[in-house]
């Protein structure tokens, strides 16, 4: 903790040189800048969805998306994820793992409204087709055959 | 409208949205003219980055025109044609007092340790991105800069990022008259940062990369000396053998993905450097001479990447790294593209309707028929 009068601390800012600073941008140093979390704020955007903020913050920025906010069992995931600082795995793995689940229920929210998603399409394999086709065509392949041999193997044992 | 929307990992589409609407004082809604996708993108694409949320629409270079205006706004007006920053800054905090526009306290609730950026997941503040017919832009009045009417549109479109993230790494670098400068990377961003490294009087500038397309490019337009790391045993000792006692200074512009490649290297998985882990950085390191400068620009994700950090005190070597503050570097940019000195718009291979979205970055992330930098146009564009 830094005393309240520290330019009393004995040899305070002897061998202070403002040019040796390594923040790039040149941070711009102005000792009549406010310090900490004190600036005049801008006007606050009002949330109308629920917005997750980090718990290293007070609260919510002035401005902010609305995207996609937190539902189902990734919203779960979410919530229990920003009760943990930037610092921890329990914030970043959570979130990982919600994004996955989020793409799953991204699925059943479209056959939901009538959509079946063209996933081959998404994927973009028609590009795959036309300009990569031979790498392409030799890789489905060989998932295909695992998955094949993977299922025999399978079918195989279940006999057994 | 019709938008980019990410669906899951490695599926993208274009579909129709709600328009944006104006949200906040500061807010414009712009039509957007031309979006690139960024190398940086694909690591959201491949699902790499933290809170990418499904029903997100990516994009953070962009242009567009003025269609409507918050109440607070004054220096824009409905049809001004304007190039828009990729970070989100409101000019008032206590970064953006100081210069730091790439690291705005007050445009990202969602993580205190980046600002916000347009299109870039929950992780930057969740705001929707500009690979789409129309989008918000917060805090109008400090980021977007209205086109000069000499710059053309290709050019604007890459002033919101490439052009400035490839400058920024070569002055973090702190190059000085006659340094050796190792690039890591031959994408859009290590190209332009090559470029730029003669601008700060670079002697000798080196590009490594593993896709011969990209380096023959980055040779011509640097122009430079390329190496392909395939061709090399090991490349650290590759550029100690080339420049004697180790590069002056060594820029990394490949960046690795979030969490699920860093765990993967520390499983000991073999990586390769455009496709993510600390790899480059790695190399950056271990290949600068003692007392030399590493200057990073490429995207790590939030956790821990495993870099040798014992050669960094053990070398006296001063990494340098931020985003880039666009907003700062701007002027002196559109300067060099006005006399020339900067051709950005060369870097543009590619150009896509946005409808064929899915193809755009499959091409783009495959690294396909010598695709650079992808342009989106939008439907709406003219
Ligand atoms: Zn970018
Ligand atoms: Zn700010």
């Amino acid at each position: 903790m830094i005393p309240e009068d520290y330019k009393k601390v004995p040899g305070w800012g002897v061998d202070a040189d403002p040019k040796n600073d390594p923040t790039y941008p040149m941070r711009l140093r102005d000792p009549d800048l406010p310090r900490g979390l004190s600036w005049k704020r801008p006007p606050l955007q009002v949330a109308t969805v629920e917005i997750l903020h980090s718990n290293e913050r007070p609260g919510l920025s002035a401005v902010f998306g609305e995207a996609s906010p937190p539902k189902g069992v990734s919203g779960v995931l979410r919530r229990y994820a920003f009760r943990h600082s930037e610092s921890a795995y329990r914030h970043w793995l959570p979130l990982m793992a919600a994004d996955r689940i989020g793409a799953i229920e991204g699925i059943f929210e479209d056959l939901g409204t009538g959509r079946v998603p063209n996933i081959i399409k998404e994927k973009g394999w028609g590009a795959e087709w036309k300009f990569n086709r031979k790498a392409f065509a030799t890789r489905i392949l060989l998932v295909t055959a695992v998955a094949g041999a993977g299922a025999l193997a399978a079918w195989v044992s279940i006999r057994d | 409208m019709l938008a980019m929307d990410y669906r899951g990992a490695r599926r993208v589409r274009a579909q129709q949205k709600p328009m944006p609407e104006i949200q906040h004082p500061r807010d414009v809604i712009v039509r957007v003219t031309r979006s690139c996708i960024c190398g940086s993108d694909l690591h959201l694409y491949n699902g790499a980055v933290p809170d990418t949320r499904v029903g997100t629409t990516f994009g953070h270079e962009f242009t567009g025109i003025v269609e409507d205006t918050g109440g607070a706004i004054t220096s824009l007006k409905r049809g001004d044609h304007v190039l828009v920053p990729f970070n989100i800054a409101c000019g008032q905090c206590a970064f953006c007092l100081e210069g730091l526009f790439g690291n705005c306290h007050e445009s990202n609730p969602g993580a205190t340790a980046v600002g916000g950026i347009f299109g870039y997941s929950h992780t930057t503040g969740g705001h929707q991105g500009g690979q789409a017919e129309y989008v918000r832009v917060p805090f109008a009045d400090v980021g977007p800069m209205i086109i000069p009417p000499d710059i053309e549109p290709d050019n604007a479109v890459m002033l919101t990022d490439v052009v400035p993230t490839g400058y920024q790494a070569a002055e973090m670098a702190g190059i000085q008259p006659g340094d050796t400068v190792v690039v890591f990377g031959a994408g859009p961003i290590g190209i332009m940062a090559a470029r730029c490294a003669w601008l700060f009087g670079a002697g000798r500038v080196i590009v490594v990369d593993e896709l011969d397309y990209r380096l023959d490019f980055a040779r011509q337009y640097a122009p430079c000396e390329v190496h392909n790391f395939h061709t090399m045993k090991d490349p650290v000792l590759f550029i100690k053998k080339a420049t004697g006692l180790g590069a002056d200074v060594c820029i990394d512009a490949v960046g690795a993905e979030a969490a699920g490649r860093a765990m993967q290297s520390v499983l000991g998985r073999k990586l390769k450097l455009q496709g993510g882990s600390s790899t480059a950085l790695h190399w950056a390191i271990n290949s600068v001479r003692k007392g030399g400068v590493v200057s990073v620009v490429g995207v790590y994700g939030p956790t821990a990447t495993m870099v040798p950090f014992g050669n960094v005190v053990n070398k006296g070597i001063t990494i340098r790294a931020n985003q880039a503050s666009v907003k700062r570097l701007l002027p002196r940019l559109v300067e060099h593209v006005r006399s020339g000195i900067i051709d950005p718009k060369a870097l543009i291979t590619h150009r896509f309707s946005l409808e064929d979205v899915s193809n755009a970055y499959r091409i783009f992330s495959s690294k396909l028929d010598g695709c650079i930098k992808p342009l989106l146009i939008p439907p709406t564009a003219e």
